[in-house]
């Protein structure tokens, strides 16, 4: 067990990929480390346990990638994606030292795997994690470990001691052999956004937001973020925001993770509560049309939505850990879901007469298409007609929010007043809202962590140094 | 619905598991779920069967216990697939041995070894039985040659049917859907896998046993086992050989080829099997079926004591003390191979067999994608 009476050079608060890679970093340079992690040992590691690839730059095709994927045409999909909400400099600072941390995370212990099953189209942009996010963090501790970084569980901070933009100490809740301050000489902030503060995010989104699911780890609840921009950290990133996708309504309050998605909604319609369509189902192809419901069937009443399709496509899409909910009629199907059968039939009656035929093809923007119903389904339309008739019912899967410190390209946060902290270091979900203002792409959230959590730590043990 | 409470709970685990996919680069078992939506009783036993228990998709599982989704394949495979050793026993009455199996065995281990010993006594006087017997055909004045070989050789060959019927019931079993012919590039393909215990290293970096360390050791160990016994079943056909071929009799001397393989083969069958019982001993109780502790333990002790009184024998060989080992050693060998069919020895085979089964299924769907 760690002597917590010294004062550390680098204290780490958080315990996932960016903060394993500041604290790893840090202690490459000489630092010493301590990682104080508010969850327990086996969730450690907040959203990156739930995590699977990182997007990296790369000049030419490797063993697990299977092609180039160069700056430019990163920086590309970075702008289009956050439609232009982030940070030119810092953004394609992180894009440049990507191509680096493809070598450097595998000197750390992690290894790579080529794209998972059924996610070809990343083939080429992500390098994916052999075994998933806990096998990379795993790694990462055990390289930690190895190097002698002091790690603690359960250590949750209720309070940061800052004077002037300087870290002086932590608090913790519970005391550890009986002391509750640590001091250090340099603050590395690594613990993530605050999706699972539910209270936090029905200030924006008031009672709606009880009916949210949370898709990752119940530990990331925004205390740090709050107490450094409470203690004058310039905030980042819109506070009303969080990227959200349509998971299985079944799915348990915290923690689901990634089985609980679903990306059968191009294979049939999208119906309310009240039974009724109200959105095109057909916009957009991966990853947007993934993406957006989040958002969409948070607007609905109740928050709740149904995926409905029929017999036809039942296998054209990945398994699901749920089942959907089957019928051997619209009406019997209706029912289960508790919709109004009448209604329910209706709508469908509307859309299927509304069916114009094509060439069905998911993997473009075919011809199929409604023609007179309001809202159209542009692309993927076929009817509805072969029973049994089945339904998944989704809510909003919060991922991730935006809200975040701001940070300059050595990772240091930036203080209320323009001028960059003494000794305060952040990195991870904490400031990704510097480069992803909005939006998000596959892995882009592993990168941000990495890239920043080794330059946080780097330039953490050199403050601590000077 | 399945046969099994076990099977159901393996049922649940691939739903879960194939709808996450993060573990397919680790082993055979998850690619060859993803190439199934729905999981018949055969093709849980199938998977079961596959795994080699490395432990890493429990310890690289974000969902592993205690997160509610409560996912732990190795344990899970582990149970099923001792219980599917149990319904391909042959014949069926015999089923019931693998409930108990660390007391069977050691019964029937204790019974031979008696049996021998007082059949020697019986047989022979005291000058016999306690003298001091060299040169060829020593151990003959003890047990004639062809009732050794005949009383061998039968229990071999019940041994050998047995285990062939239940290889047959399991490849029957999970036959479906792609048939049950067989080809020399699967079979090639499988010895290549089973040989390097291809799939007992976590995806790369060892297997987990006692923690969230992956190591080597049980690998290691288990080439020292496995190639231990098949270096002294060499050692015993070779001898076999010699005996019938060129009319010459054990026991040999310490250089010639049956003495050299077996001295070599005992060795790996001593250092490997206490290397798997410590490794067994250390293991996290998380990753294992606990309820069967006595099948594992029961295995590799017979392997240890068959290695253990046969290098006895081959030091002691020239005193007194040969007539009682060699009865020991033979008492040991045979319930070995009596048990064969009944015990942990079976892991091999229907672990061989679904490998098999894996090679032909990755080469159907590697065509499936080229076409």
């Amino acid at each position: 067990m760690a002597d917590l009476t010294v004062k550390f050079d680098v204290l780490v608060i958080g315990g996932g990929n960016a903060a394993l890679c500041a604290a790893i970093s840090a202690r490459r340079a000489g630092a010493s480390v301590l990682v104080l992690e508010g969850a327990p040992k086996f969730y450690r590691g907040g959203n990156t346990r739930h995590t699977r690839n990182m997007r990296c730059a790369h000049d030419a095709a490797t063993d697990i990638l299977t092609g180039p994927y160069t700056e430019e045409e990163f920086w590309d999909d970075l702008l289009r994606l956050t439609g232009g909400q982030t940070d030119e400099e810092l953004a394609k600072f992180m894009i440049r030292e990507s191509k680096d941390i493809l070598n450097w995370i595998v000197e750390q212990g992690v290894r790579w795997q080529p794209s998972l099953g059924g996610t070809l189209s990343l083939g080429r942009t992500n390098s994916f994690f052999l075994g998933g996010g806990r096998a990379m963090l795993n790694a990462l501790y055990l390289t930690a470990e190895k190097l002698g970084v002091e790690i603690v569980y359960d250590a949750e901070v209720i309070d940061l001691d800052i004077e002037h933009g300087m870290f002086l100490s932590a608090k913790l809740k519970q005391p550890i052999d009986g002391t509750s301050e640590i001091r250090a000489s340099a603050l590395v902030a690594a613990a993530g956004g605050f999706e699972a503060n539910i209270e936090w995010l029905k200030e924006y989104w008031g009672e709606a937001a009880d009916n949210f699911l949370i898709r990752g780890t119940p530990y990331n609840r925004g205390s740090i973020l709050k107490m450094l921009l409470d203690k004058g950290v310039q905030d980042i990133g819109d506070p009303t925001q969080c990227h959200a996708v349509a998971i299985d309504a079944r799915a348990p309050k915290f923690d689901g993770g990634i089985i609980t998605r679903h990306d059968s909604v191009v294979f049939g319609i999208v119906v309310n509560k009240h039974a009724q369509r109200f959105y095109d189902e057909g916009e957009d192809i991966w990853p947007k049309r993934y993406a957006i419901w989040g958002r969409l069937v948070a607007a609905q009443p109740d928050q709740i939505a149904y995926i409905i399709f029929d017999a036809s496509v039942r296998n054209s899409f990945m398994p699901t850990l749920f089942p959907p909910i089957e019928g051997g009629s619209i009406a019997e199907l209706a029912t289960k879901l508790e919709l109004d059968p009448a209604a329910l039939e209706k709508t469908i009656a509307e859309f299927n007469a509304a069916v114009r035929s094509g060439t069905f093809d998911h993997t473009i923007l075919d011809d199929c298409r409604t023609e007179g119903i309001t809202p159209p389904k542009t692309h993927w339309a076929r009817r509805i007609e072969t029973p049994p008739y089945l339904a998944y019912p989704v809510r909003p899967g919060i991922t991730f929010t935006y809200l975040g410190t701001r940070v300059n390209r050595q990772a240091r946060m930036v203080m209320k007043d323009g001028k960059p902290s003494a000794n305060m270091f952040a990195a991870g979900e904490i400031m990704a809202g510097n480069v992803l203002g909005k939006g998000y792409a596959a892995g882009i959230g592993m990168t941000i962590g990495s890239v920043f959590g080794r330059v946080a730590g780097r330039e953490a043990a050199k403050n601590a140094r000077n | 619905m399945h046969g099994t409470k076990i099977l159901e709970e393996a049922d649940r685990l691939m739903t879960v598991c194939n709808s996450c996919r993060y573990c397919e680069g680790l082993c055979a078992v998850f690619p060859a779920m993803e190439m199934r939506r729905a999981f018949s009783d055969g093709d849980l036993n199938y998977l079961a069967n596959l795994c080699h228990a490395c432990g890493a998709c429990y310890t690289d599982c974000q969902f592993s216990p205690p997160h509610e989704f409560n996912v732990n394949v190795p344990r899970t495979l582990a149970v099923a697939r001792a219980e599917s050793y149990a319904a391909y026993a042959w014949p069926r009455a015999f089923a019931g041995t693998f409930a108990r199996n660390g007391l069977v065995i050691s019964l029937v281990a204790a019974l031979s070894v008696a049996a021998f010993i007082f059949g020697f006594a019986a047989l022979h006087d005291r000058q016999v039985l306690f003298g001091t017997h060299t040169g060829p055909g020593a151990f003959y004045k003890l047990m004639p040659h062809n009732a050794m070989a005949a009383l061998f050789g039968a229990a071999f060959l019940y041994a050998i049917g047995a285990l062939a019927m239940g290889v047959r019931a399991f490849w029957r079993d999970i036959g479906e859907p792609i048939g049950m012919k067989t080809d020399a590039r699967a079979l090639l393909q499988a010895i290549r896998d089973a040989g390097e215990l291809r799939y007992l290293d976590g995806g790369g970096v060892g297997c987990f046993n006692e923690d969230d360390r992956p190591t080597d050791h049980r690998r290691l160990y288990h080439h020292l086992t496995f190639y231990g016994f098949a270096l002294c079943f060499a050692s015993t056909c070779v001898a076999t050989l010699y005996h019938y071929l060129l009319a010459r009799e054990a026991p040999y001397p310490w250089w010639d080829l049956p003495v050299v393989l077996g001295t070599l083969g005992g060795i790996g069958l001593l250092i490997g099997p206490i290397g798997l019982l410590a490794e067994r001993w250390k293991r996290d109780s998380i990753l294992v079926d606990e309820a069967r502790y006595g099948m594992d333990v029961a295995f590799i002790a017979m392997l240890f004591l068959t290695s253990l009184t046969g290098m006895a024998l081959l030091i002691l060989r020239e005193t007194a003390a040969m007539g009682p080992l060699l009865a020991l050693h033979l008492g040991v060998v045979f319930s070995l191979f009596v048990t064969m069919p009944y015990g942990k020895f079976v892991h091999g085979m229907y672990r061989f067999a679904a490998l098999v089964r894996y090679a032909m299924e990755r080469r159907a769907m590697a065509q499936g994608t080229a076409e």
